[in-house]
């Protein structure tokens, strides 16, 4: 027998109160382990999808079920512990004095204490690499640390899937590797919403496209790189220089 | 803009005074400050005693005397009010130096500034042995309604982040050739502050997303509970005990 799968999307729709529709019915499953990036111009509806998938927005049509359990409000808990959402900027998401107290938040929440607590923590921040920051605070880390301290908060909730947010945004170009390495290693399921498109072929081997609320395409992240008509047609650009033919084609 | 490596007001030493729980060092500064205020008008003396309670404890901490005064700034422009007393206030007058000031307003000043520098001495002292962040804790155990703690503790995680953003937009200003130099420009600075409070606003926003998403169901998570022994609030209670001591027999002094 298999595992469900991490994450379903089916259908979902989605408009603002102020009438504004981000979403026209979006389909998407993503396997257990798998890492698919998430990408498409600025006003898509990436972040409308992303929040939705831990029930931060709701009531539109469609549905979205994480490892099985669909999301409602009867078991949003549960769901925020298997969605672990790494939003774009660090200072939003490390709001606690100490980065031992950000790390615990969520399990706190989750209603761990104790010595249980205490290996979450260790072992979260140990993923990271973060291991001998425990009592900084977090405005006295670097870009790149308090971006994966973020990543930590996340996974001391042992998530099914991590949900990155342009992770390697203001990242310098060691700090993005660093990153990219941290997350290669995760045993987790990653979905990875992103502009930078040779990061996304580093990390993901499927990627899908979203464009004015649909996914317009899922393939391959380097058969979609190399689609010139299809990249042209949804406002994909590639940074000067890099060409994706010249990279070895992942396996796996 | 820099961060620093410490807290700015938080000075780095292992002594009995640092080693208090702050909900003790808390409850020593208010009642002191209480006993200092409630001193009666006529007497001078329990300042003397006061000034020495808080010498003791300095020395104790080892926190250096210029260190103490230099924080002191922060009470000048209650020392202006203070100077101001003597030539406004009405009454007999006495010359001081050629000046003419009143009597009543004299002895005013003299009593509010000896208070105050009092008050902002054994404040300089509790910050410079208690983390910000302790403090936090300190106010949780003494019961603080949550909500305000919870508003304290984000004050204290993004004051930087908000003083960066500011020293940014102030950047951007000057690299236009904004200089603010007469009140006509206090338009553009208007301007500033209202984005400033927008996207500090949106942060608030964002923040809020980023709790709900790992479960934050209107409590923070406290971590470290030090309970206070009663040795400890033995130990804290020294200082506000010599001041209450000292005004309470100066008000039997005055009684009789």
């Amino acid at each position: 027998m298999s595992a469900p799968p991490s994450l379903v999307v089916e259908g979902l729709a989605f408009a603002y109160p102020d009438g504004h529709q981000a979403l026209y019915g979006v389909d998407l499953t993503v396997g257990r382990g798998e890492r698919v990036a998430v990408l498409g111009p600025n006003g898509a509806g990436k972040t409308t999808l992303v929040l939705h998938l831990n029930g931060i927005l709701t009531g539109g049509r469609g549905r979205v079920e994480v490892a099985g359990l669909p999301v409602a409000k009867t078991n949003l808990a549960e769901i925020r512990r298997r969605v672990g959402i790494v939003f774009q900027d660090p200072d939003d998401q490390l709001f606690m004095p100490t980065v031992r107290e950000d790390v615990a938040f969520g399990p706190v929440n989750l209603g761990l204490r104790g010595p249980e607590l205490t290996d979450r923590i260790e072992e979260a921040l140990a993923l990271v690499g973060m291991a001998g920051y425990a009592d900084r605070p977090p405005h006295h880390l670097s870009y790149g640390q308090r971006r994966r301290v973020a990543v930590a908060t996340v996974l001391a909730m042992r998530p099914e899937i991590l949900v990155l947010d342009e992770p390697s945004s203001n990242l310098d170009p060691a700090s993005r590797r660093e990153l990219a390495d941290i997350l290669l290693a995760l045993p987790v399921t990653i979905l990875m919403v992103t502009h930078d498109l040779p990061y996304a072929l580093q990390l993901c081997p499927r990627a899908v496209i979203l464009d004015d609320g649909v996914i317009v395409r899922d393939a391959p992240t380097y058969d979609l790189l190399c689609d010139d008509a299809t990249m042209a047609a949804h406002r994909l650009e590639l940074p000067f220089g890099f060409d994706p033919r010249t990279v070895a084609r992942p396996t796996g | 803009m820099s961060g620093g490596h410490t807290h700015q007001l938080y000075v780095e030493h292992e002594t009995l005074v640092h080693r208090l729980p702050p909900q003790c060092k808390l409850i020593a500064v208010l009642t002191f400050v209480i006993a200092v205020v409630s001193t009666p008008r006529s007497v001078v003396w329990p300042y003397a005693v006061y000034a020495g309670a808080l010498a003791a404890v300095a020395v104790l901490a080892r926190i250096p005397a210029p260190l103490i005064l230099r924080r002191m700034v922060v009470e000048v422009p209650f020392v202006v009010f203070a100077l101001l007393l003597p030539v406004i206030s009405r009454g007999p007058r006495v010359d001081v130096l050629g000046v003419s000031m009143s009597e009543s307003g004299l002895a005013a000043a003299g009593i509010l500034l000896a208070k105050g520098t009092l008050g902002v001495v054994a404040s300089i002292l509790l910050a410079a042995t208690t983390r910000p962040r302790d403090l936090l804790l300190g106010l949780q155990h003494l019961r603080m309604p949550q909500l305000l703690v919870q508003i304290m503790t984000f004050m204290f995680r993004y004051v930087e982040v908000v003083l960066a953003e500011m020293g940014r937009m102030r950047v951007a200003r000057e690299s236009r050739g904004f200089r603010a130099r007469n009140l006509g420009q206090l338009r553009a600075l208007a301007h500033s502050a209202g984005a400033l409070f927008i996207r500090c606003f949106e942060r608030g926003e964002r923040v809020h997303l980023a709790m709900l998403s790992r479960g934050y169901s209107g409590r923070l998570p406290t971590l470290d509970g030090a309970q206070a022994r009663s040795t400890d609030w033995a130990v804290a209670a020294c200082l506000p005990a010599a001041a209450v001591l000292a005004s309470a027999a100066a008000w039997f002094a005055v009684g009789r």
